[in-house]
């Protein structure tokens, strides 16, 4: 049985469309990524799988259960940790945890061990309210909190965003050691380096699904020409660059341009074409893609389709 | 189940202490209406100060003003010299009623001729005004009567009027059940209403909702600190009312607790109604101080009598709580009365519960939207 299934799902606020017929599955054990910018619909399918939402079309089923007729079953056995902090911020991190724990028929000592891990970091800190904590650990709080009862399927909505890079990455170490107890995890980011660290990963954008693959053969499979392009004078060279016919795409890259060919052209080449019109510092390199080029590049594709 | 309610209640409590706001409104708000009302809202007043403008500066004139300030609800603060100086001292604010007495008071007054005493009053406070003249016009007959050694006439008509139930017209006897009805109503529908919707706004009913709690369960956890406290509340303002306004509670003590525990449900279900038509605290705020303190306060024949409103907002007064609980509450502190004499004010109270739990359970949303 999958972890999660979703079937051709869609929901339109208002008209607009917020997610176009989503589908995938993700199995037991898996720590399945899903990947997009802000307003991707990645908090809306979130609501729908944790039977906050109804979808308009479509039908969706966690733990083998259906969102829609046994959304109740599914409330019991699902942890969920929304996008926005949603603890108790006057309470401290121990009646927090010990609330939850309370809620879902649980106590702290009963599941210390799966929270072990991720609580003892914040233990020191029990008796502080919740509101008082830094952003790293007010999720591992609440981490701890969504999964005190044991879940099966743990749903986590931008769990790191504005969060530190040391947390991210303590975070994203936890994430990696709770799925070696057998439970799925579906765990949404705009940040596309976060994108490796999972199993699996469905690009998303504008509520439709780009792409949906291991994240190594996303990368692997990229088969355009693509080039890292470093000059001091970067923006006239992205206007020069535009304007040539070997150019498929380029798009500023931190303090690089990635550039895509729709030829078969080599770095050398490139580099003393450029030298030769003006742009003397210019460096050209031959480059691996990164999650961030397949996204960029598929999200054009889905620009020119709509 | 148990157990989940009790982790409940106890995390209510947490916030309810940990909040300087809630404390403020809970304990604080009861504590300053009474006060307000006990000693600053009243239409009693002592030494209320009064200009004398003495035309005939006789024996008897003195007299009389001596027999004014007899009283303690006059003090005469000057005694004019001439007629334009009758205004002076109400410009100012400081006089608020001027009696004039006419030459030769004593002469006529024991010979038996029509004196016409003069008073002037500020108008700009019709209550008080008016309050005024009547108790100036009492004094003065009890002056006429206490000089003349009068027979009563036997051929007039006197009225013998006795005020039953409030013998001394303290206002404390109105304001003390009508502070209870607004004190009940502001602490469970307001805070109830204001702590469901900061669940929401703060995100924390997401989780909630996506967890084995059932609603019924979330909402008896949320209200059940606030049954309680508001209970406590009215029974600290019922004990201050009778030991320091001298209230009384004639009728059964165990039928007004359970009166009041009704009302309190009541106005729990009022806010809980509210509480599920909101998304944001401040909206919560808004419907319930308009739509709840301000009538309640207003129409509920509280401070108005609703008798002499205008037809729609007597209909208006006719559908707030407040109104039946006063009522009920005059009965039994005041009169005395038994369960049979408030029947029908109880099971509008209990109609009135149903309909708003009924109208929650409706609108309570197991999703977000």
């Amino acid at each position: 049985m999958k972890a999660i299934s979703i079937h051709n799902i869609s929901k339109s606020y208002n008209g607009t469309k917020a997610l176009d017929n989503i589908s995938f599955d993700v199995q037991r054990g898996q720590l399945f990524g899903l990947i997009g910018p802000d307003g991707a619909g990645k908090s809306t399918l979130f609501r729908i799988l944790t039977t906050l939402l109804l979808a308009d079309e479509g039908e969706a089923f966690v733990d083998g259960l259906h969102v829609v007729n046994q959304y109740q079953e599914i409330r019991k056995r699902v942890g969920y940790m929304p996008g926005r902090f949603s603890l108790y911020q006057d309470l401290s991190v121990e009646e927090n945890l010990s609330f939850f724990a309370t809620i879902f028929g649980t106590t702290i000592e009963e599941n210390y061990d799966l929270v072990k891990d991720i609580y003892v970091q914040i233990e020191p800190f029990k008796k502080r309210l919740a509101g008082k904590l830094s952003g790293g650990m007010k999720q591992k709080l609440a981490l701890s909190c969504a999964l005190i009862h044991k879940p099966t399927v743990l749903f986590l909505d931008e769990p790191t965003t504005g969060v530190d890079a040391v947390s991210r990455k303590e975070f994203w170490d936890m994430l990696k050691s709770l799925k070696e107890k057998n439970i799925a995890i579906l765990v949404s980011t705009p940040y596309m380096d976060e994108a490796t660290l999972c199993d699996e990963i469905a690009l998303i954008q504008e509520g439709r699904i780009l792409k949906i693959d291991e994240p190594q053969n996303m990368m692997e499979r990229f088969d355009k020409p693509l080039f890292a392009v470093k000059t001091n004078s970067t923006y006239q060279l992205l206007k020069h660059l535009r304007l040539k016919p070997y150019t498929h795409s380029v798009l500023p890259f931190g303090e690089c341009l990635h550039l895509i060919t729709s030829e078969v052209l080599s770095a050398a080449n490139i580099q003393e074409q450029l030298k030769s019109e003006g742009f003397t510092d210019v460096e050209v390199f031959d480059i691996k893609a990164s999650i961030e080029d397949v996204f960029l590049d598929l999200s054009l594709k889905n620009e020119k389709y709509a | 189940m148990v157990k989940v309610f009790w982790a409940f209640v106890k995390k209510e409590f947490y916030h309810i202490l940990r909040d300087k706001r809630t404390l403020l409104i809970l304990f604080g708000m009861p504590l300053a209406q009474v006060l307000i009302f006990g000693y600053a809202v009243t239409n009693e007043f002592r030494d209320a100060e009064i200009d004398v403008l003495d035309y005939a500066k006789d024996e008897t004139s003195e007299q009389y003003i001596n027999h004014l300030q007899s009283s303690g609800n006059f003090r005469v603060r000057r005694i004019l010299a001439s007629q334009n100086e009758v205004e002076e001292g109400m410009k100012g604010g400081k006089t608020k009623l001027v009696v004039s007495i006419p030459e030769n008071f004593s002469e006529d007054f024991y010979a038996g001729n029509p004196i016409k005493i003069q008073v002037v009053t500020d108008g700009s406070d019709p209550n008080n005004a008016n309050t005024l003249v009547q108790y100036l016009t009492e004094m003065t007959q009890s002056f006429q009567r206490l000089k003349r050694n009068e027979v009563p006439n036997p051929y007039s008509i006197q009225v013998a009027s006795r005020m039953m139930y409030n013998p001394q017209l303290a206002s404390a006897y109105n304001f003390v059940p009508g502070t209870i009805a607004l004190i009940l109503l502001i602490i469970c529908a307001m805070l109830t209403s204001l702590t469901i919707a900061k669940e929401k706004e703060i995100g924390t009913m997401e989780i909630l909702l996506v967890s084995p709690l059932s609603p019924l369960l979330i909402i008896l956890g949320k209200v059940a600190p606030y049954a309680l406290l508001s209970f406590v509340n009215a029974v600290i303002v019922i004990l201050i009312g009778f030991f320091v306004f001298e209230v009384p509670v004639l009728g059964n003590t165990l039928l007004l607790l359970g009166m009041c525990f009704l009302y309190v449900l009541t106005a729990l279900s009022l806010g809980i109604f509210i509480s599920t038509t909101v998304k944001t605290q401040q909206e919560a705020m808004m419907k319930s101080l308009m739509g709840l303190m301000m009538p309640s306060m207003l129409l509920s024949g509280f401070i108005f009598p609703l008798a002499s409103m205008p037809v729609i907002l007597e209909y208006i007064g006719k559908i707030i709580p407040a109104t039946y609980f006063i009522r009920i509450l005059k009965g039994v502190m005041l009169r005395g009365v038994g369960l049979n004499f408030i029947l029908f004010e109880v099971g509008v109270l209990l109609v009135m519960t149903l309909g708003f739990l009924l109208l929650s359970w409706r609108n309570f949303k197991i999703r977000l939207e």
